[in-house]
């Protein structure tokens, strides 16, 4: 990441990888690229961290830099890691934006599967995807200074500016998206939901494991249960009339969270979506969720049991500490 | 890859004559403390260069005094990412100028990259990310070590390039310990082991020497190291009126010799046959007033036995790496 910041503070159009270890590792250079608006794309295969030692998916990697900064989105499948990896440039380099973005997509489910896919052709690419260009950048004829210390006079105000510039971001996101639907066909948005109008019990969660929860959901939906999925495309910055619209009408939300937050009762998308959705009035009934630690597997059944379970506890106002899913006791 | 050997690379050398009149690439007004031994040497290292090169930095106190937001004392392009990753940063920048050149967006010229670490950036974090960048081969990559040894900025800690019998807030002399009770670690030889066209040490007290030392850097392709002494009154607790004096006692007494490995090959710039006694380098700093004639005995012993060493070094061949 040094690296990175490093050619993309030169002007050069600058992509990396990692995961895991390899993101905690890099975790403190991960907070200077957004301070200094550099356009970095950066794909996570999200793994679980140590101990003990596994490289199996989950979301714990980047959970643990959540408040970083960067633009973070979580695709579901090859093509949408595929779209989304040309999007993140259009998106970082936008002028009115000029903040990383993370593509994450679930370890090994996504970074290690074969699937067909629709190749984007280079032509659509290059109209949609201009040459990058900057004028942000080290330059001796316009030599700048960038990364200069901040006392506390100032560094309140730049930490402001940052969160303001990733919040404005949205706005563009969304642009980013539709432009692509109108060049490519395929259209993205911020939420997605599946069979939601009119469900009572809303699955809510993150990455590859919505394909399995699609399928179970038609299940549900055929066995006369009226649930339906939400799946949060887009995680910073946090779409908040986007999933108010998405589960409202909703009596429950069943949350699915990836990642543990030692010694707290809730994982990090439960906590925020129950804090959003707090003072809203008819706020659905919240449960938490965590499953699929480490690799470990994620069926269908896991879904039906999680409905059944958010039913019971959301109606008897039940609420507040996660249950882990497939857990051995 | 450039055939010529590294030694024969021209460059324009700096005389008395020929100093550089332009104006500094650091400018005035910056926070460093009276006397700082280590600005100076930056001063003129950068004045070397004219305008015409991007500088990176480390965390520390050249980082800290030159750019408190919203004031700047660079007047070229400059970056501050954190504190160990001067090098990877600096490669970084080396590899974005190397893809647009390319790319036929920046114009078809060498652009020296200039990455600069104090010893605790360099010698203890540092380290994992300039053996990287030097291994990496980077063509315009310099990396500068600002050795006043020991974590000034942060206040006085003792760090791996901190010399033996050093009293520092981490190393402290008394009752039971005689300071740092290590050996400081030898940084150019780390550098000249990744077989890199150029090393060289440096000092304030030979400007002109240090400032042709990074001319030369600048003219050779591929990485470079040089390892510049840097006094510190404040840490060191000395008279901030003997910066330039104790550099220059540092060369004399064998303390801190200076040479080139360029190609493998050591050269020593300035032989010391009739060194002043290491004690007479030692005395005017407060960091060694509690070492006894005997401690002072065996240091003394130390120095001349590397500088022998390196005497040795010189005097073997070394084959050309090509």
């Amino acid at each position: 990441m040094s690296a990175c910041i490093g050619s993309s503070a030169a002007g050069a159009r600058t992509f990396t990888a990692t995961s895991s270890q390899g993101l905690l590792l890099m975790a403190e250079m991960t907070f200077i690229a957004p301070a200094l608006r550099l356009p970095i794309v950066m794909a996570v295969a999200n793994r679980a961290i140590s101990a003990p030692i596994n490289i199996w998916n989950d979301h714990s990697d980047v959970m643990t830099i959540r408040d970083c900064g960067w633009i973070q989105i979580f695709v579901e499948n090859g093509q949408e890691a595929t779209d989304m990896s040309i999007i993140a440039f259009r998106i970082a380099e936008d002028k009115n934006v000029m903040l990383p973005v993370i593509l994450n997509l679930d370890g090994f489910t996504l970074s290690h599967f074969i699937e067909p896919i629709i190749f984007p052709e280079q032509e659509k690419v290059r109209r949609y995807l201009p040459a990058y260009e900057t004028t942000h950048k080290l330059d001796i004829a316009k030599p700048i200074s960038m990364g200069l210390l901040g006392a506390p006079e100032v560094y309140t105000e730049a930490r402001k500016a940052t969160d303001d510039a990733l919040v404005a971001s949205k706005s563009r996101i969304v642009k980013a998206f539709d432009e692509f639907a109108d060049i490519f066909g395929r259209k993205y948005n911020l939420v997605e939901t599946y069979r939601a109008e009119d469900a009572e019990t809303i699955i809510v969660l993150m990455g590859s494991i919505a394909e399995t929860a699609m399928t179970a959901v038609d299940e549900m939906r055929d066995a006369g249960q009226k649930v339906g999925l939400a799946r949060l495309r887009l995680w910073r910055p946090f779409p908040i009339e986007e999933l108010r619209a998405a589960v409202k009408g909703a009596k429950r939300l069943a949350i699915v969270d990836r990642h543990i937050s030692l010694g707290f009762p809730e994982g990090p998308v439960a906590t925020e979506i129950r804090a959003l959705l707090f003072h809203d009035q008819d706020r659905p009934r919240i449960s938490n969720f965590i499953l699929g630690l480490g690799g470990r597997d994620v069926p269908r059944d896991h879904f039906k049991y999680i409905v059944e379970r958010a039913e019971e506890l959301g109606d008897a106002g039940r609420q507040g500490h996660y249950e882990m899913v497939g857990v051995l006791e | 890859m450039n055939f010529l050997k590294s030694a024969e690379v021209p460059f324009d050398k700096i005389t008395v004559k020929t100093f550089p009149k332009g104006p500094d690439s650091l400018a005035p007004g910056h926070r460093a403390c009276q006397g700082c031994g280590e600005v100076l040497a930056l001063r003129l290292l950068l004045k070397a260069l004219g305008r015409d090169f991007m500088a990176v930095s480390a965390t520390g106190c050249m980082e800290v005094c030159t750019g408190p937001y919203p004031q700047s004392a660079w007047e070229m392009p400059w970056l501050h990412v954190a504190f160990e990753n001067a090098a990877a940063v600096g490669s970084g920048v080396d590899a974005g100028n190397t893809i647009l050149r390319r790319k036929g967006k920046l114009p078809d010229r060498r652009i020296p990259v200039v990455a600069i670490a104090g010893d605790g950036g360099t010698a203890d974090i540092g380290l994992q990310a300039l053996s990287g960048a030097l291994e990496r081969y980077h063509e315009n990559f310099i990396y500068v070590c600002l050795d006043n040894e020991a974590y000034m900025n942060t206040g006085i800690q003792r760090s791996s390039a901190t010399p033996f019998g050093a009293s520092t807030t981490t190393s402290p002399a008394g009752k039971f310990s005689k300071g740092q009770n290590t050996w400081k670690k030898n940084m150019p030889a780390i550098a000249a082991a990744h077989n890199i066209p150029y090393v060289a040490t440096a000092s304030p007290a030979f400007h002109l020497d240090m400032m042709n030392k990074i001319r030369r850097a600048a003219a050779i392709p591929g990485p470079a190291y040089i390892h510049v002494y840097a006094p510190c009154p404040t840490g060191w607790r000395m008279r901030a009126d003997l910066s330039v004096e104790s550099s220059r006692l540092a060369v004399n007494s064998r303390v801190f010799p200076l040479y080139e490995v360029i190609d493998g090959q050591y050269i020593i710039n300035k032989k010391v046959d009739k060194p002043v006694p290491v004690a007479d380098y030692l005395k005017p700093q407060g960091r060694f007033r509690h070492l006894k004639p005997e401690d002072i005995e065996q240091i003394s012993e130390r120095v001349n036995h590397e500088y022998e060493h390196l005497v040795k070094m010189s005097e073997s061949f070394a084959e050309p790496r090509f």
